[in-house]
């Protein structure tokens, strides 16, 4: 199937990037490292901060520095998608017979895949050996977890294609994605886990769908949420990547419209 | 760099003022170039200064729930915070695009800048400067003026000099990691992001304090990569608070040269690395 | 030109250039291989000369170019320009030489053209005579004016390119290094780049090496060609005799006012291929195609013609091939064809 092949390029031209992937890997775990520090003096102060407990806020730490990578946490756009819109490259995409919402999505879900093993696994492990982690037991949860972070990617690729389409009609849209990129990693629970907000502004950022890129996945896997909470806490996030994909598809109708009309 | 037949005191001089004076004729074209998209350096700068500000917002945060972190108050945090975010903006401003130089290698450029007659590292230096780094800087400034009237110093004028000298010398020594960074992508041309585990890493690090981590740790960033001198050492003077490692009171006032030592390191693996770019061509 | 009291501005002796390349054998064991990219050059250059420099791609023409320019260091042998060693002297070397590099240009996008040159002037030091009246011929002879107060993204390739080659001149070089100055301009900046270098080579005397693939280029601006292949000089001498060497064949193409059998009967050219009324004749390329025309003239309705010349990888298989024994389809010689030589 054609986005299966989209997925699986994509996939296979990340995996070419070792030196980056290394640098990556290397950078994710000096400051995995450090932030494990600062909770483990924050939570000496307050043990139950945010119902976590310590193993569990340093687990929080090591999964955000898994996931920057493969959900994008800290970037605000498709920064190829945004080129081609502005080289007007894009019209030729528009008229493939693939979609370009879905082309784009499987090439995201592509790049993903490769970095959760790339970029994810190492610094996991290296912070499973350097501290007590709360790592699920059963496989089941795994199982979960990575279901949950799959969610997570859609929903930031959701959120990063709006950004990218927006190209359409601003002429520059990288402070957009500056902003989009800043918000994500301030309500993603990337910075602080979003439990650990004051109380107020707690709730609201965990309604926000950047919730579904971190706080969501991490909680998981750390055992946070479990039953009802786990079901309510997947099906959050298949809402908001729902939501935000249609949203993109309306949008992208919009686009072509404008497109065909101007010719680009 | 130019190797020049008089390897004299007097000839490096002249090829330091050479330097100097390519890289602010190349900066200077390249605030030109920005302000040709005011709107865009306004929106730039302003996210600079609020991505270095979310970091400070965590620490806010986290002084909502607790009143100490490894018993520093949040003034104090503060103070490290800003002497470092500081010296991480203006290091970043001067030299923090010579990341660039892989991605210029990739794209055969960089012999561009080996016809010029000025030294390549000014050029790299200059390349793409970026004044919207005033956001990082200036908000770093901002937190450690906060701080100043809020730590309890006796400020005597031995330690109101000490401030702007930590700053200088902290940025020097970031300089330096950027430079070394940017030297070793001569040979690994996609690992620019590996020296933002020292530089964006080590400014995440200092603006905690010393008694939050392992000792092991501490031991790598005072002894093997140097970045305790950035803020931490010369604060823990300022403050009155005692050292980490049982180290003496005076290496307190080692930045300066510890921040010489840096920049001759950085310095020979920058001569090393275009020697072999040189002699290698990728 | 007088070629033996003119002192050799540019020499090699002598010079190699080997590179160690890291391949990939299995998964995890790497081999060293040495390429030699430049292997063993000797040749000089004396001041004033404009040297054509061709080769197949990977021949080892940049590389030597790196070399003369200062930005890559010999492996062996001696190299000179205007008396420096450039492996040596780099900075010194770079105000006494100018470079373009036909696809990369060193101005400044979002800067009006101007800008660009008056960083020249700064970091080059050029006195502020000089660098006016440098300017101010450019400017004249290649049409520059409109452009000066312009953003450098917003020029066309052929206005970029004469920018260019005026910001390689304004520090009065004596040398020129041309890497494919004309590769995707249009005819009238063609012709407007030519006619400017060969000015500045007549009035200057700068010396000028380029690279092309176009062999007008060389046919109009050139006395000597050089062709380099797997880092080694193969030919050095003037375009006639290049020619001759390689036994290369001009194309006539003949449009005539109706379809009509292949054309006979015409002394030292042969009809090679016949598409309606357009016929492509092979005729030997020291020959003049004056004769031929004359002989078709008289027999045949004559419409309309043109001479093509082969191109210079056509040229250089051929000096290969070894006397010509390979036919050349005469497509090939039509600028327009793909040509299987060209990667």
């Amino acid at each position: 199937m054609l986005y299966m092949a989209v997925a699986a390029g994509s996939f296979r031209r990340y995996a070419t990037y070792r030196a980056a992937t290394a640098a990556g890997i290397v950078t994710n775990t000096v400051f995995g490292f450090i932030i494990a520090y600062a909770y483990l003096a924050l939570w000496d102060q307050r043990p139950h901060l945010g119902g976590y407990g310590p193993a569990q806020a340093l687990t929080f730490v090591w999964a955000g520095q898994a996931l920057l990578a493969v959900a994008m946490i800290a970037t605000g756009g498709l920064s190829e998608l945004q080129e081609r819109i502005r080289s007007g490259d894009v019209a030729v995409d528009l008229y493939r017979p693939a979609d370009l919402q879905l082309w784009w999505l499987a090439a995201d879900l592509g790049r993903a895949g490769i970095q959760l093993f790339g970029r994810g696994v190492a610094p996991m492990a290296v912070g499973a050996l350097a501290f007590p982690l709360a790592l699920p037991g059963d496989p089941l949860t795994w199982g979960w977890f990575l279901l949950s972070a799959l969610l997570g990617v859609v929903v930031s690729f959701a959120l990063r294609y709006l950004v990218a389409l927006s190209t359409f009609w601003l002429l520059d849209s990288s402070g957009l994605a500056m902003i989009s990129g800043l918000s994500c990693m301030f309500f993603s629970g990337m910075v602080l886990p979003l439990r650990v907000f004051p109380d107020g502004l707690s709730d609201l950022a965990q309604l926000l769908p950047w919730a579904a890129l971190l706080q969501v996945p991490a909680d998981v896997l750390i055992g946070a949420r479990t039953g009802g909470a786990l079901l309510r806490g997947l099906a959050f996030q298949a809402a908001w990547a729902v939501a935000l994909l249609a949203l993109g598809r309306l949008l992208q109708s919009a686009a072509t419209r404008k497109v065909v009309v101007h010719g680009g | 760099m130019a190797r020049r037949h008089d390897g004299t005191a007097d000839g490096r001089l002249r090829t330091l003022g050479e330097g100097g004076r390519a890289y602010g004729l190349i900066a200077w074209m390249w605030v030109r170039s920005t302000l040709a998209y005011r709107t865009s350096f306004a929106l730039m700068t302003l996210g600079n200064f609020a991505s270095s500000a979310l970091d400070f917002v965590a620490l806010l945060l986290m002084f909502s729930r607790v009143h100490a972190l490894g018993g520093f108050a949040l003034p104090e945090v503060a103070f490290l915070y800003g002497t470092c975010s500081l010296s991480l903006g203006l290091a970043d401003l001067a030299v923090g695009n010579a990341e660039r130089l892989g991605a210029r290698i990739r794209d055969g450029t960089l012999d561009t800048l080996l016809l010029r007659p000025a030294p390549v590292y000014a050029q790299i230096a200059a390349d793409r400067f970026a004044l919207r780094r005033l956001g990082r800087t200036s908000q770093g400034l901002l937190v450690l003026l906060w701080s100043t009237g809020r730590i309890e110093v006796d400020w005597t004028p031995g330690r109101i000099l000490m401030v702007p000298l930590m700053v200088v010398c902290g940025a020097v020594i970031f300089g330096a990691v950027f430079t070394a960074g940017a030297a070793f992508q001569f040979w690994a041309q996609d690992a620019a992001e590996l020296q933002n585990s020292l530089t964006y890493g080590g400014n995440a690090l200092l603006q905690y304090p010393p008694t939050v981590f392992a000792r092991d740790l501490i031991r790598g960033v005072t002894f093997i990569v140097p970045l305790a001198f950035v803020n931490w050492l010369p604060a823990l003077w300022l403050l009155g608070r005692p050292y980490p490692l049982g180290l003496p009171p005076w290496t307190a006032f080692l930045g300066p040269a510890v921040a010489a030592l840096m920049v001759a390191g950085a310095a020979l693996a920058w001569r090393h690395g275009v020697r072999a770019y040189r002699s290698t061509g990728s | 030109m007088d070629g033996v009291a003119a002192e050799p501005l540019i020499e090699l002796d002598s010079v190699e250039k080997v590179f160690t390349v890291r391949r990939r054998a299995g998964r995890l064991r790497r081999t060293r291989h040495e390429v030699r990219a430049v292997d063993g050059l000797t040749f000089q250059v004396p001041r004033g000369e404009m040297v054509g420099y061709i080769g197949p791609n990977g021949a080892g023409k940049s590389t030597t170019i790196k070399m003369l320019t200062g930005i890559l260091v010999p492996s062996g042998g001696r190299l000179r320009v205007a008396g420096i060693d450039p492996s040596l002297q780099r900075a010194r070397l770079a105000r006494r030489i100018g470079v373009v590099f036909g696809q990369r240009t060193t101005l400044w996008w979002d800067l009006p053209l101007k800008d660009s040159y008056e960083l020249v002037r700064r970091m080059y030091r050029v006195p502020a005579a000089v660098f006016r009246a440098n300017l101010d011929r450019c400017i004249e002879l290649l049409d520059l004016a409109p452009l000066l107060d312009v953003p450098v993204r917003q020029l066309s390739l052929g206005q970029r390119m004469r920018g260019d080659i005026t910001a390689a001149l304004l520090h009065d070089p004596d040398v020129l290094y041309l890497d494919e100055p004309t590769i995707g301009l249009d005819v009238v900046s063609k012709a407007k780049v030519r006619s400017f270098l060969r000015e500045t080579n007549a009035e200057r005397g700068t010396t000028v090496l380029l690279t092309t693939h176009d062999l007008t280029d060389i046919e109009q601006l050139c006395h000597r060609v050089m062709v380099i292949d797997h880092g080694r000089l193969v030919f050095d001498g003037d375009l006639a005799g290049l020619r001759a060497a390689a036994d290369g064949e001009r194309t006539l193409v003949v449009d005539l006012a109706e379809e009509l059998p292949p054309i006979e009967g015409v002394p030292g050219a042969r009809t090679v291929k016949v598409e309606g009324p357009r016929q492509w004749l092979a005729f030997p390329a020291e020959r003049s195609a004056a004769p031929l025309v004359t002989a078709i003239a008289a027999r045949y309705p004559l419409v309309d013609l043109a001479v093509r010349e082969p191109d210079i990888e056509a040229l250089i298989a051929e000096l290969y091939a070894g006397g010509g024994a390979a036919r050349r389809d005469p497509g090939g010689a039509d600028p327009a064809a793909p040509d299987p030589l060209r990667p």
